[in-house]
């Protein structure tokens, strides 16, 4: 059987801010027609989603996760590489019952919500502009829908300033269930939201898997957020996927330095004390990435082979995929690096 | 836990702000200690008073606000009485604010080092080659690479990460005795975010600074606090010190929070939310404000809970966990 989603090879770049002072300055002081820098902000990303499965993807702001995002809900075109649901490609102007499979949950639903338009406008103007229901039975499939995301039906005609954070979030994922969809892409969808309703709607997330057999990509930059929800998860750097494996192997076992880093820094409530031995170092300006591994200037075990060859995102046990030239050999042992204890004098603090 | 003279004692810290409906008071009756170098997690979701707790003890509470408190005294100073002008001269000098968004904190259209030297020298009496010093210094000892060619970098020109740091920065140059911080790293990625939190620990440890960590993230203050108080619709519902806070926590509001979290695979299992919302400030209920939403809630709870405590432990609940 075909995957449900399958992305092949998959990029978008996108012109470099044009206007910006400085750089018109550099481009008139060295005298050249300016070539405008262009980013790559998905380069090459192919990934593959099964029915009813749940992939997060992981990654830093600039990583590039949103991007890949949009480019899976079809809104934004992507510059080379296709994304096809169930076999058939996602095209800009292309059917769309195609596109409808897809549906998104932004991240801010005080944004993503329009402030003027009662919530059953809301819920019911896609669904009727595409004949999905009739028009008189559209106020019917809105309460239903608000049913299923635990609110009451009775507030059909209320507007978002009525609601809470989490209610609008509720109801944001209720519009994207009013087209039917198979996909949706949570592009960061419970961050704007307090723990305690953040638990509520992750939880409405796995209710909706085991009613309608929906399939997630959930962006996120919060892992302890997707360990818990994803059954794979994807990590990306600099526009590309770095390691791509099943979420308890990622966990337990990450491969690529990057993915170890992350983990390692991420605050986490259990027995496991957070070690502070930070990774130095920010993202790399995506208009001029580093050359080889985009990762090298930043990784703590990195080869002078790094600094010139980009390492290939290759399979290195079933199902778990690594670009590191080092995930390839045996010379890499992994828990070596981070389960660091902390300097005892650091300890003495605490 | 109490050793020494407390840097700072809030007593009864309360600020309302006079709406056109009626009062709301967004602190209400929070008091606590902090000895010098100890680090105090201030943990709430949205809406819980954290951070006009933060605005409060520094004197920021703008009309129609209102702050009120028995005593919060600073190094033995009344500073509930403190003239515009002794804050003034304490603010940014001996109590410094890092806020959530350097991009607020920081002029847009003045280089980082000119920044930097204002603070330094509207505080002391120094020349401007001496304040430069101490600014490179500072910028040095938050982990900025060369800090020399930074200081002629415009705000823009920094990444959000490399800003924050620069705000902290900022709050160390006249090495204050305290640091009220609010939420400084949530705008940040987590690998950014470690970096900020080792050097804040390593600061507390090296020059004594107190520092009070607000936060909407148990898991953030969990390795980097010794002592938490919990807060909810504007009152600390429990304090004690993180450990001990987290492993058996007895307020059961503080138990919603810690088990709201995920942690580990979800395995099919769901994950245990406090049921509903927290109630808006101007509707609180009339006894404890968390039993609408409480497991354990009882007819006792239509009382306002009194404070109880017990090992070094504080909590504002009749029926404790």
């Amino acid at each position: 059987m075909n995957p449900f989603l399958q992305i092949h090879q998959l990029g978008k770049s996108f012109g470099a801010p044009a206007g910006l002072l400085p750089t018109a300055w550099a481009a008139l002081r060295r005298r050249q027609a300016a070539q405008p820098p262009r980013v790559h902000a998905v380069n090459g990303v192919s990934l593959d989603v099964q029915r009813g499965e749940i992939v997060g993807l992981v990654g830093e702001s600039g990583c590039g996760k949103s991007t890949l995002g949009r480019l899976v809900a079809g809104l934004i075109e992507p510059s080379s590489g296709d994304v096809r649901i169930e076999g058939q490609p996602l095209l800009h102007g292309g059917p769309t019952s195609v596109h409808r499979q897809v549906q998104m949950v932004f991240q801010n639903p005080y944004a993503s919500l329009n402030p003027r338009r009662r919530i059953v406008d809301t819920l019911t103007e896609a669904p009727v502009h595409h004949g999905i229901v009739p028009r008189a039975g559209a106020r019917v499939h809105a309460a239903e829908l608000l049913e299923t995301v635990g609110l009451d039906a009775s507030y059909l005609d209320r507007f978002p300033h009525q609601f809470s954070g989490g209610q609008r979030q509720r109801i944001a994922i209720a519009r994207a269930l009013a087209m039917q969809p198979q996909l949706l892409v949570c592009d960061e969808a419970v961050s704007a939201l307090d723990v305690s309703v953040q638990a509520q709607i992750l939880n409405l997330f796995l209710d909706l898997r085991e009613s309608r057999g929906l399939t997630y990509l959930f962006i996120s930059h919060n892992l302890s957020v997707v360990e818990y929800l994803a059954d794979r998860v994807a990590i990306m750097y600099l526009g590309r996927v770095v390691e791509l494996a099943d979420t308890a192997t990622l966990f337990a076992a990450p491969k690529h330095p990057y993915t170890q880093a992350l983990i390692a820094d991420a605050p986490r409530l259990d027995a496991r004390a957070t070690s502070y031995q930070p990774i130095q170092g920010e993202l790399p300006s995506p208009l001029k990435p580093p050359t080889g591994c985009s990762f090298h200037p930043r990784c703590p075990v990195a080869l002078p082979r790094c600094k010139t060859e980009a390492p290939a995102l290759a399979e290195i046990a079933p199902g778990h995929l690594s670009a590191c030239h080092l995930s390839a050999s045996d010379v890499h042992q992994p828990a070596a690096i981070h389960v660091v204890a902390p300097p005892a004098s650091l300890r003495s603090v605490a | 836990m109490s050793s020494g003279l407390p840097l700072l004692t809030v007593d009864g810290l309360t600020t309302r702000f006079r709406m056109p409906q009626g009062a709301v008071t967004a602190v209400n009756d929070v008091s606590f200690e902090l000895q010098p170098g100890r680090i105090l997690g201030l943990v709430g979701e949205s809406g819980s008073g954290k951070s006009v707790t933060a605005l409060s003890l520094l004197n920021l509470v703008d009309k129609p606000g209102q702050v009120d408190a028995r005593a919060i005294v600073f190094k033995g100073e009344p500073l509930h009485r403190a003239s515009p002008s002794r804050w003034n001269a304490l603010r940014g000098d001996r109590i410094a604010l890092v806020s959530q968004d350097p991009m607020m904190s920081l002029n847009p259209v003045i280089r980082i080092g000119e920044q930097l030297v204002e603070t330094i020298r509207i505080h002391r009496r120094l020349s401007a080659a001496d304040a430069r010093r101490i600014a490179i210094d500072a910028l040095e000892r938050v982990g900025i690479p060369a800090p020399v060619e930074r200081m002629q970098a415009w705000p823009h020109e920094l990444s959000g990460g490399m800003r924050q740091r620069v705000a902290i920065a900022n709050a160390l140059v006249n090495q204050p005795d305290l640091i009220i911080a609010d939420e400084p790293t949530t705008a940040l990625d987590v690998t950014i975010q470690a970096q900020i939190l080792y050097e804040m620990k390593r600061l507390a440890r090296d020059s004594g600074t107190a520092l009070i960590w607000i936060t909407h993230d148990l898991a953030v203050v969990k390795d980097l606090a010794d002592e938490l108080c919990v807060m909810y619709a504007g009152r600390i519902v429990e304090r004690g010190p993180v450990a001990e806070l987290i492993r058996a926590p007895r307020h059961p509001y503080t138990r919603g929070l810690l088990d709201s979290l995920p942690h580990g695979r979800s395995a099919g299992g769901r994950l245990t939310p406090i049921r509903g919302a927290a109630p808006p400030l101007s509707r609180l209920p009339a006894g404890c404000a968390f039993a609408p939403r409480c497991p354990r809630a009882a007819a006792a709870c239509g009382e306002p809970p009194p404070l109880s405590s017990a090992g070094g432990r504080e909590f504002r609940c009749v029926r404790p966990l």
